[in-house]
């Protein structure tokens, strides 16, 4: 096994996901399984290799610094669970 | 009766022969009777439609020249933003999202009076390859009801090949417009990545995805590319280029062309009738004048592993976005920690879930050297294999997948299984190469497709050679599945 469930559940915290404990066994042996398949990798030579983030790599794209029309404050607020006085409004983030 | 296309619709609105307006009933008409069966759609626009469609009439009319797209009824995958329509991508977590604004490829086929009946279900978030990790509902193949439509664009293929809409977009990340398009029977083109522009797209893997068109024909196919390829500003992805038109590429002509065929697509697991489907498709080229080019792209093998980390670290980020914030779907937690576990647990399905958790562990600390680093240099090594074998052709052949549909519940509990479905379509994404596919045969009555792949920006030759194809194997022409639309 690839992935222990003590993995699966510092993976879930970090996904911010929540695995039910009767899911654990479930979803470590799909990742298991998808991981292992992973392997086949290891046996290509990667040496002196560069990694391809884009495969249609484009360099520096500018454009002059004049501000264009953007979306209005009620637009982007339009599908907001509860937007107020124009912001966003998230549950308390700083603990007493 | 010929299955009706963009480019003979056209021209009975130009003739004057019906209006816009009664062709957008009858395709609506149309849709009302197949959608119980088929359930292509999430959503419905004949208010739009046909408000869009008496605009054409009024051109027409008045003597103006229409667009070739224009008045001609279609659909539009749900994870392209639409101005004022919902846009779930078939996720619960959309399930009341309506876009802002319009993305670049709706705001180009408004200026050419398109008209859509509809945004069409897909796997959520693009995330699989038969449709069924919809959160909303399970779309059936038109040629067999019992069968997927393929996927992530399953709705948009299923929409064509049941004749409630003419053309449709879909997008491709991995594979998610050619296989659905083999599976239903009809022509799907993912461009080069860069050609068409993916503001509005709602992103998956930001590095693979496409937008791109269903059609029944493969002219078709280049006049909705015409309508939507070309450098988008609001993309920084998008290649700088000059307009093409994709409809002079149409020539029936492929002498002297050279068309590769990778071995390493023609092994084990791929299905007899399809191998012997295939094989015939590459003797029609041949005694066309086509030079046939064996080649090899060694690194093919590992293109699916590589593109199984890549995409879901892509997603992992692209979907952090999702917090209970920004868009809708909520649920209350103890602190926001616990509001965002709550929110995207609840929010997200289990494919969504896992790619999410699949691309976290691969990008973790610890594992980025071991898997996603080593994917992007393999992603390199691949690259270099597809360019060396579009040096010596002009086009490689393959399968778009390895069988024809499977049937509604197949893979259910083994995702591995429907990922090893998509390994003939996802290396192009991950070379950004175009590839488009186009019906070559039949298998106990399901169509099988063909993969043509084609070099950077080489979508003019793609287009040619799948023309010719099709120019010249009219045996294989069949009514739509579900019959043919009466006008």
């Amino acid at each position: 096994m690839k992935i222990s469930a003590e993995e699966i559940k510092k993976i879930a915290l970090l996904s911010r996901l929540n695995v039910e404990d009767d899911q654990i066994e479930t979803v470590g042996k799909q990742l298991n399984d998808i991981l292992a398949y992973m392997d086949l990798l290891n046996q290509v030579d990667i040496t002196d290799v560069q990694p391809t983030v884009h495969a249609i790599p484009l360099h520096n794209v500018m454009r002059d610094d004049v501000p264009q029309p953007s979306l209005p404050n009620e637009k982007a607020l339009q599908n907001a669970p509860e937007p107020e006085n124009g912001y966003f409004k998230v549950p308390k983030v700083i603990q007493d | 009766m010929e299955t009706l296309t963009i480019h003979a619709l056209h021209d009975k609105l130009v003739r004057r022969e019906i209006s816009a307006v009664e062709l957008a009933q009858k395709y609506i008409a149309r849709k009302d009777a197949v959608e119980p069966q088929v359930q292509a759609f999430l959503s419905d626009n004949r208010e739009n439609a046909l408000a869009a469609a008496a605009v054409v009439d009024k051109k027409i009319a008045a003597g103006e020249d229409i667009a070739a797209m224009a008045g001609i009824p279609g659909a539009i995958k749900d994870v392209i933003c639409v101005a004022g329509q919902n846009t779930t991508c078939g996720s619960k977590m959309l399930e009341h999202f309506k876009a802002p604004y319009n993305a670049t490829v709706i705001e180009k086929l408004n200026a050419l009076d398109y008209i859509s009946l509809g945004k069409t279900n897909m796997d959520e978030f693009a995330m699989g390859s038969s449709t069924e990790n919809s959160a909303y509902q399970i779309t059936h193949n038109p040629w067999n009801l019992d069968c997927v439509p393929g996927g992530s664009s399953g709705g948009s293929a299923a929409a064509v090949a049941a004749g409630s809409a003419v053309w449709a977009l879909g997008s491709d990340t991995g594979g998610s417009i050619r296989q659905p398009a083999a599976y239903c029977g009809v022509v799907g083109l993912k461009p080069t990545y860069g050609l068409v522009s993916r503001y509005g797209l709602v992103a998956y893997g930001s590095s693979l995805d496409q937008i791109g068109p269903f059609t029944t024909d493969v002219t078709d196919c280049a006049i909705v590319l015409n309508a939507i390829a070309g450098h988008d500003k609001k993309d920084s992805t998008s290649i700088p280029m000059e307009k093409k038109d994709y409809t002079k590429a149409l020539v029936n002509d492929v002498k002297g062309l050279k068309i590769g065929i990778p071995e390493e697509f023609f092994v084990e697991g791929l299905d007899d009738t399809c191998r012997k489907a295939l094989e015939e498709a590459i003797e029609t080229y041949r005694k066309l004048g086509a030079e046939i080019v064996p080649v090899k792209l060694p690194h093919m093998k590992y293109g699916l592993a590589a593109y199984y980390i890549i995409a879901p670290a892509e997603a992992s980020s692209n979907l952090a976005r999702y917090d209970g914030v920004g868009f809708g779907f909520r649920v209350d937690g103890t602190d926001i920690v616990d509001m965002y576990r709550k929110t995207r647990t609840a929010g997200f399905g289990p494919e969504v879930r896992r790619r999410i958790m699949l691309g976290t562990y691969v990008l973790s600390s610890g594992y980025y050297d071991a898997y996603y680093l080593r994917a992007m240099k393999v992603r390199t090594l691949l690259k270099q294999d597809f360019d060396k074998a579009l040096s010596q052709c002009d086009v490689l052949l393959t399968p778009t997948a390895p069988d024809t549909a499977f049937r509604i519940g197949q893979h259910d509990n083994d995702p591995l299984a429907m990922y090893l479905g998509d390994v003939c379509t996802v290396s192009l994404n991950l070379a950004g190469l175009p590839g488009i596919s186009i019906p070559c045969g039949y298998k106990d009555g399901m169509p099988i497709g063909m993969q043509l792949i084609g070099a950077a920006l080489g979508e003019e030759t793609l287009l040619r050679v799948a023309y010719t194809f099709e120019q010249n194997r009219t045996d294989l022409r069949k009514p739509l599945p579900m019959g043919e639309v009466e006008l």
